[in-house]
């Protein structure tokens, strides 16, 4: 159950807490963190199978939290989705290892089943 | 008219420019700069070159004139001389013969008559000789005429021989009614009575003597005596023994000349001379016209380098102004252009970073607004009493729609900036004409404008900087729908270019179309048809530049009143064209 867990990393905390809530809903168990430093602290603490990481945030931000997970957790599958995206971002996120990158806003359904996939795929 | 259209055609351009009219001022007042020019230029160059015609004009006229004076002056000399001389050889003569001759030999009628033909041989011109005695009488004559023992006591000149001791007469006709002159020369006998030896002379040789001088036509030469009666015939004022109608002039030792104007009132040089110990003065006499005549050659002949000079040297001053002035015009105009073309750049750019920012930030509430809504809707599809409640479901379906469109929005918004940064990529035409399209597509529905996309499947993909034709298509297809009214027809076509590396683009309309006059400066920047309604007249201009930019080339056809076609030839690669683009 536990090999399972995704965890949600944005700085916006109403976005980040909704959509738990809604991948809740979707059986899908979330954990969620505020920005980059704590994100490196839970996956530290616990093990998950896949990340939705937002990009821009303060303190340590998306890009370096990716670079991180692919060093440290490999296997965890991350799935980027932001805002800010740039064609160079997107470039930058894939030579990095990202899972997928998605822009905000997000339709649920697609979301949600790109996770069920990284979950397979990061469950490894 | 006619001058205005003359004009007008050799105006050039900066001329008409006016200050104020655009966003950048030129440096400089050109049509000011050119007549400075003009001016300062005229003044070094014009004011000496006249100042020195009208010293050299008047120097020419005086040396002319002098010229004259002199040469008159110079044969009335010369000629004083030959007569003087004819007149004293003879003197001389008569002078020698009563010096060496006795008195008794000269009445000897045998001798005399001997002696005359002498004197004919010897100096020529004697007519008859003969010997008075002081009471007047003629005791000794040789001579065609019988005159021997004629009395002279009472005559004029025998008197002033008598007290002279040398007389030479006016010419007169005397008894013999032919003109002639008469030489008297007193001698003394050895008993210390006094006589005269008396000469006649034939005219004739005098006149010879004139007539020798060859004159040209308005010249005329003649002799006067004192009373201002003619002594040889003269050419334009009378003949022998008349007297002119001119005053004597004034007596004087050399030979002089002045100007004056005869009785008929043509002006004219006189140059005369007195001749010594006679009654006779040498008049010579020049009409004015001959001597204008030389100068008014000369003076045309200056007159005409001049005016010649003037206006060559005018017209080349003209002419370097005017292509000096054109050329920091030109200058000046493709500064101003740069500067209108960074400024648009600049504004594309700041408003693509401005349009980035925009989407960046409204993603982040689109987001949040996206799943708030969405989490209603997961909790109202839990629950089952909402499930079919369309009153709650539909606003949340349509909220949740919205935040698609206004993602949809961003995502284009974010595209646009994206392609103003410079870099050469692969770009499908198809996808990028529709990108642009969609700008549009509102507008097209509303004034119910049909937009046909054409591009075969054999359009292959081009290596090219995608934001420059994308811009490119922005602006034709921009240019399309001002041009088009309602229910018209915009069809952008593609197809590979006959050159396998070439494509073949038009973007058609069936719009107003331009004007015949007006298609040659379509691409001039500044140039506008729409200038009331706000055109800047650098849309068609910056397209032209980016299509050269990306080593193409754009025509424009069109019909007024059927639409235009602009037409855009582009290399599949361009980087693999740039250096045969840019140089052509």
């Amino acid at each position: 159950m536990k090999k399972n867990l995704i965890l949600l990393v944005d700085d916006e905390r109403d976005f980040v807490n909704t959509l738990a809530e809604r991948m809740a809903i979707r059986g899908l168990e979330t954990r969620v963190a505020y920005d980059g430093e704590s994100a490196l602290q839970m996956i530290q603490d616990e093990t998950f199978a896949a990340m939705v990481l937002d990009l821009r945030m303060p303190g340590i931000d998306g890009l370096e939290v990716l670079r991180e997970v692919g060093r440290t957790h490999p296997q965890i599958s991350v799935i980027v989705l932001t805002g800010h995206g740039s064609e160079k971002d997107r470039e930058k996120c894939e030579s990095l290892g990202a899972f997928a990158y998605l822009n905000k806003p997000v339709n649920i359904k697609d979301l949600a089943s790109l996770l069920k996939k990284a979950q397979e795929a990061g469950g490894k | 008219m006619v001058k205005d259209g003359f004009f007008s055609r050799f105006r050039p351009r900066f001329w008409d420019y006016k200050l104020g009219a655009q966003p950048y001022q030129p440096l400089f007042n050109y049509a000011r700069i050119w007549i400075l020019s003009v001016a300062l230029l005229s003044a070094v160059c014009l004011v000496p070159l006249s100042v020195l015609f009208v010293v050299d004009f008047q120097l020419s006229q005086q040396a002319i004139e002098s010229e004259v004076t002199l040469r008159t002056v110079r044969l009335a000399s010369n000629t004083r001389r030959t007569l003087t001389y004819f007149i004293d050889e003879r003197q001389a003569a008569l002078r020698f013969i009563v010096e060496e001759s006795k008195f008794e030999a000269l009445v000897d009628p045998v001798h005399i008559k001997e002696m005359l033909r002498n004197l004919k041989v010897g100096f020529g011109g004697f007519v008859d000789v003969g010997v008075l005695l002081p009471s007047g009488q003629q005791v000794a004559y040789s001579g065609p005429f019988d005159l021997r023992g004629r009395d002279y006591g009472d005559k004029d000149w025998f008197k002033k021989t008598m007290q002279n001791g040398v007389y030479i007469s006016d010419v007169f006709l005397g008894y013999r009614n032919s003109p002639h002159m008469i030489i008297a020369v007193k001698g003394r006998r050895p008993d210390n009575k006094s006589f005269i030896l008396r000469g006649t002379l034939d005219i004739k040789r005098l006149i010879d003597i004139i007539t020798g001088m060859e004159l040209s036509e308005n010249c005329d030469a003649f002799v006067i005596n004192r009373q201002g009666v003619l002594q040889t015939p003269s050419r334009f004022y009378g003949d022998i023994l008349e007297r002119i109608d001119m005053p004597v002039p004034e007596y004087s030792e050399h030979t002089r000349a002045f100007e004056t104007t005869d009785s008929k009132g043509n002006k004219i040089l006189v140059g005369y001379a007195y001749i010594a110990d006679s009654p006779y003065i040498l008049e010579i006499v020049r009409m004015q016209d001959e001597v204008m005549n030389i100068w008014d050659s000369l003076r045309a002949d200056l007159i005409w380098f001049f005016l010649g000079s003037f206006l060559v040297i005018f017209l080349v001053i003209c002419g370097i102004s005017t292509y000096m002035v054109n050329k920091v015009f030109y200058a000046d105009q493709t500064r101003l252009r740069t500067l209108h073309r960074m400024e648009h750049t600049n504004r594309l750019a700041s408003i693509g970073r401005l349009a980035a920012g925009v989407a960046h930030e409204i993603n982040n509430p689109l987001a949040v607004i996206n799943e708030k809504a969405g989490l209603i809707k997961d909790i109202f599809l839990f629950r089952h009493e909402y499930k079919e409640d369309s009153r709650v479901m539909e606003p949340i379906d349509v909220i949740i729609s919205s935040v698609e469109r206004c993602g949809a929005i961003t995502k284009q918004l974010l595209g646009f900036a994206r392609h103003l940064e410079v870099e050469v990529q692969h770009v499908h035409l198809g996808e990028l004409v529709k990108e642009v399209l969609n700008f549009l597509k509102k507008e097209s529905e509303y004034r119910n404008i049909e937009q046909v996309v054409d591009i075969t499947e054999d359009v292959p993909c081009i290596y090219t900087d995608r934001g420059k034709l994308q811009q490119v298509f922005i602006n034709l297809i921009n240019n399309a729908y001002q041009a088009v009214d309602r229910e018209g027809r915009i069809v952008v076509r593609a197809r590979p270019d006959e050159d396998p590396d070439w494509v073949d683009i038009r973007v058609e309309d069936t719009g107003c179309g331009i004007a015949p006059e007006d298609i040659k400066k379509i691409f001039e920047p500044f140039f506008s048809t729409k200038k009331k309604s706000g055109g800047t007249g650098l849309g068609l201009s910056i397209t032209y530049g980016l299509v050269k930019k990306l080593g193409g080339m754009v025509y424009v056809h069109s019909e007024p009143g059927q639409g235009t076609v602009f037409n855009i030839k582009l290399p599949i690669d361009m980087e693999g064209d740039v250096n045969e683009g840019s140089s052509g």
